[in-house]
C-alpha cells in the first residue's frame, strides 16, 4: 500500500472523530509544547545571563563574604548576611602593588525613604567607593562622581541613578540641591548617565552614596556585601584571584584555604554557578514534559487499541482483498502517527507563542532577554512526535495486522 | 489441468475441549471457465468450504491445489497475493466499508497492487458501470438499497479482473428482480472466461450455474450438471 494513501485514509478517520483525536493527541500537545518552552526559556535565560556577563565586564573579579562549595552559587547569594569582609579589605588589595590589578570597588546596598522638598518616595541606595567609575566603567552624565577624599572622609554627598534624577527633578538641575536620605541630608554632585538594566539589577534606579557613609549613617553595620576587583585584561585573571585570595587571607589571618571566610569568583565562574541553578531547573520541566509525553502515549496507545476492536471487520475485508501484514500494520502506524504529529504541530505552534509571550513582557520589564526558537527545536519536537507514534503505534498496528480475515469479518 | 482439486478435505473447529467438524473428506475438481454453483442447506458449511478456497481460512486436514500450487505451503504474503489478484469474494454479507463512497469502496483492493493512484478511479468507474452503477459513484454505501450493495461488492470483487469469483448468497438479501440482475452479472463475467464459484441455498438461483455440488453436514452428497440452466437478462425478466 502506498503511503501516501494511507495518509489520506488517516485524514478521513481522523476528521470522522474531531473530538476523540483532539483529546488523544492532548498529551502529546502539551509535551511538545513543554519541550518548545523548555528550550526556549532555557536559551532565553542562558542569554540574559551572558548579556549580564557581558555588561559586567569578563575581566572582572567578584569576592564575596562567606565561603561556598566549589561551583555551587556562593551562600551570600543565598540571602544569608555574613559580614566577613570589611571596607579595608578592599583598600588592602587596591594598595598591594599588584600591576594588573586596576580597581577594587567595594558595596553595600539599601532601600529607605528619600525626602526632595515635599516629595517622599523609597529609593535604593548603593553605598560605594570613588573607584565604582572605573570598576564598573560607569559615566557621570553631569557633575560629577564623589572622590576618595570625600569616601574615607564620610562626605554627605550623593550622585544619582539617571532615572532617579528623573523621578525625583523631573527637569530640574538636581546639582547643588539637597536630598534626604533616612533623615540624613545629602548633597547632590552629580547625574549618571544611563546604563539601563544590567543582568538582574537596573543601574538608573540607584544612589550613589560613599560607602562609609552608608555603612554608618544609613544601615549601621560595620561588613560591605560585596567587592569586585578589575583586572587590566582576562588572561590575568586567575592569577589576580589567586593574588586577591592571598591578601584576604593575611588580612583575616587565615593560613589554611580552608578557613577561608570568604569567596572570590571571577563572571566565568558566576557564568558556571548560575548555568547550574537553570540547568537543574531544565531538568525538572524535561522530566514533567517527558511524564507528559508518555502518559499521551500510552493515551494514544490505548485509542488505537480500542480502534483496532472497533474496525475489525475493515480490518478483516481488507486482508480479504488482499492486504499483507505490513499493509495493516502501515496503515495502523501512520494514523498513529498522523495524530501524534498533528499533536506535535499544534503543540509546537502554542509552545511557540508561549516562548514570544514570556521573551516580550521579559523585555518590557527591562531584561535582556533574546527570544530563541530554532529551527532545530521544533525538528527536534516533530521527530519526538513523531517517536511516541511509532512507539506506542506499534502494539495496536500489530494486533490489527495479525487478525485472521475471517474471524475479523465475522465480528460483530 | 484443474484450476481447483480438493483432496481429502477437512474442517473442524475446536473451542478447549469441543471439537465441531464443519467439512468432512471432500473430494472434487473444478475447471477453468466453470460456473459452479455450490448448494445445501443452512449449516452444511458452504460458506467456510468458500473460505477455505478463497484463502481466508485455512483447512484441518487434506490438500487444496490451486493451479498446480498446494496452497498449505504458501507464506501469508503469497496468500495476500492470492486473495488479491487470483479471486474476488462476494460476501453473505455485502462487507461494504461504512462511512466510505461506492467509488472508495470498489477501490479498497486497488490499493494492495501494484497500480498507481491516478489509475484508480478510472478502474473502479468502469467496474462500477459494468454493474449498472455509474451513477451512484459518489453516495455513501450506506445509502444505498441492497441489490446497490451487492453490485458494489460485485464491482469490488471484479476490479483486479480475478480468473476466479466467489459470491456466497449474492442473491439472498435481495428480491428477485434485483437478484435476477445480480445473477445476469455473473453469466456474463463466466462468458467473458471467469470462473464463477456460487453459495446458494436455492434451487432456482443454483440453476443459473452449470455444475452444482450438493453439500450436507460437510459431506459432499451430489456433483451434477445442469440439465435445464437458467439464463437472466439485465431486465430481470426471465429467458429461457
Ligand atoms: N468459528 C467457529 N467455531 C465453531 N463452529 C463454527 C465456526 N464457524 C462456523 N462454525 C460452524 O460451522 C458450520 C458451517 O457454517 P457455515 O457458515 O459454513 O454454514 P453455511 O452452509 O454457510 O450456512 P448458511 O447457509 O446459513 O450461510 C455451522 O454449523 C457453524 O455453526
Ligand atoms: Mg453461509
Amino acid at each position: 500500500m502506498h503511503y501516501g494513501n494511507s495518509m489520506h485514509c488517516s485524514w478521513k478517520t481522523l476528521a470522522a472523530n474531531k473530538a476523540r483525536s483532539f483529546l488523544s493527541m492532548l498529551g502529546v500537545i502539551i509535551g511538545v509544547m513543554v519541550v518548545i518552552i523548555i528550550i526556549s526559556v532555557g536559551a532565553g535565560a542562558q542569554s540574559l545571563i551572558l548579556n549580564q556577563i557581558k555588561s559586567l565586564g569578563s575581566n572582572l573579579v567578584g569576592v564575596l563574604p562567606g565561603q561556598s562549595e566549589e561551583k555551587g552559587p556562593p551562600v551570600a547569594a543565598l540571602g544569608v548576611v555574613i559580614t566577613t569582609l570589611k571596607y579595608e579589605d578592599g583598600k588592602a588589595i587596591a594598595q598591594s602593588g599588584n600591576p594588573h590589578i586596576i580597581g577594587v570597588a567595594s558595596y553595600v546596598r539599601g532601600i529607605d525613604t528619600v525626602v526632595v522638598g515635599d516629595k517622599k518616595t523609597d529609593t535604593n541606595f548603593l553605598g560605594t567607593t570613588a573607584s565604582y567609575i572605573n570598576v564598573e566603567d560607569a559615566n557621570v552624565e553631569t557633575g560629577r562622581f564623589f572622590t576618595e577624599e570625600e569616601e574615607r572622609a564620610m562626605g554627605r554627598v550623593a550622585a544619582l541613578g539617571s532615572q532617579v534624577a528623573q523621578d525625583l527633578f523631573g527637569n530640574d538641575d538636581p546639582l547643588g540641591k539637597q536630598i534626604k536620605i533616612k533623615r540624613t541630608p545629602f548633597t547632590i554632585i552629580g547625574v549618571m548617565k544611563a546604563r539601563g538594566v544590567s543582568g538582574f539589577q537596573n543601574q538608573d534606579n540607584q544612589i550613589f552614596v560613599p560607602l562609609p557613609a552608608a555603612q554608618k549613617l544609613l544601615l549601621g553595620i560595620n561588613h560591605v556585601s560585596f567587592m569586585r576587583v578589575k583586572v587590566d585584561s582576562g588572561e590575568y585573571v586567575d592569577s589576580a584571584m589567586d593574588f586577591v585570595k592571598q591578601i584576604l587571607r593575611a588580612e583575616h589571618g587565615i593560613t589554611n584555604a580552608a578557613d577561608d571566610d570568604f569567596t572570590v569568583r571571577s563572571a566565568t565562574d558566576g557564568l558556571a554557578a548560575l548555568t547550574q541553578i537553570t540547568n537543574a531547573l531544565r531538568f525538572f520541566l524535561a522530566a514533567v514534559a517527558s511524564i507528559a509525553l508518555v502518559v499521551g502515549g500510552f493515551g494514544i496507545m490505548n485509542i488505537m487499541l480500542a480502534a483496532v476492536t472497533e474496525r475489525t471487520r475493515e480490518i478483516g475485508l481488507r486482508k480479504a482483498v488482499g492486504a499483507r501484514h505490513s499493509d495493516i500494520t502501515r496503515q495502523f502506524l501512520v494514523e498513529t502517527v498522523t495524530i501524534t504529529l498533528s499533536g506535535g504541530i499544534i503543540g509546537a505552534l502554542f509552545g511557540i507563542l508561549l516562548s514570544v509571550i514570556a521573551a516580550t513582557v521579559a523585555q518590557n520589564l527591562g531584561y535582556k532577554w533574546d527570544l530563541v526558537v530554532t529551527f532545530s527545536s521544533v525538528l527536534f519536537a516533530g521527530a519526538v512526535s513523531v517517536a511516541i507514534g511509532l512507539i506506542f503505534g506499534i502494539v495496536p498496528a500489530r494486533r490489527a495486522s495479525r487478525l485472521n480475515p475471517i474471524e475479523a469479518l465475522r465480528y460483530e | 489441468m484443474s484450476l481447483i482439486d480438493v483432496k481429502n478435505l477437512s474442517k473442524e473447529y475446536r473451542n478447549g475441549e469441543v471439537v465441531t467438524p464443519v467439512l468432512r473428506g471432500l473430494n472434487f475438481a473444478i475447471q477453468k471457465g466453470e460456473f459452479a454453483a455450490i448448494m445445501g442447506p443452512s449449516g452444511s458449511g458452504k460458506s467456510t468450504l468458500m473460505h477455505i478456497l478463497g484463502f481466508l481460512d485455512t483447512l484441518s486436514s487434506g490438500q487444496y491445489i490451486f493451479d498446480g500450487r498446494d496452497v498449505s505451503t504458501l507464506s501469508e504474503d503469497e496468500l495476500a497475493e492470492m486473495r488479491s489478484c487470483s479471486v474476488g469474494f462476494v460476501f453473505q454479507s455485502f462487507n461494504l466499508l461504512p462511512r466510505t463512497t461506492v467509488l472508495d469502496n470498489a477501490i479498497l483492493p486497488l490499493m494492495y497492487t501494484k497500480d498507481k493512484r491516478p489509475e484508480w478511479s478510472a478502474k473502479a468507474k468502469a467496474a462500477l458501470e459494468s454493474v449498472g452503477l455509474g451513477h451512484r459513484l459518489h453516495h455513501m454505501s450506506d445509502q444505498l438499497s441492497g441489490g446497490e450493495k451487492q453490485r458494489v461488492a460485485i464491482a469490488r470483487a471484479l476490479i483486479n479482473k480475478p480468473e476466479l469469483i466467489f459470491a456466497d448468497e449474492p442473491t439472498g438479501n435481495l428480491d428477485s428482480k434485483s437478484g435476477l440482475q445480480v445473477m445476469k452479472i455473473f453469466q456474463d463475467l463466466n462468458a467473458q472466461g471467469h470462473t464463477v464459484i456460487l453459495v446458494t441455498h436455492e434451487k432456482y438461483t443454483a440453476e443459473h450455474a452449470q455444475r452444482i455440488l450438493r453439500l450436507k453436514d460437510g459431506a459432499l452428497v451430489g456433483d451434477e450438471k445442469v440439465r435445464d440452466r437458467q439464463l437472466a437478462d439485465g431486465n430481470g425478466e426471465l429467458r429461457k
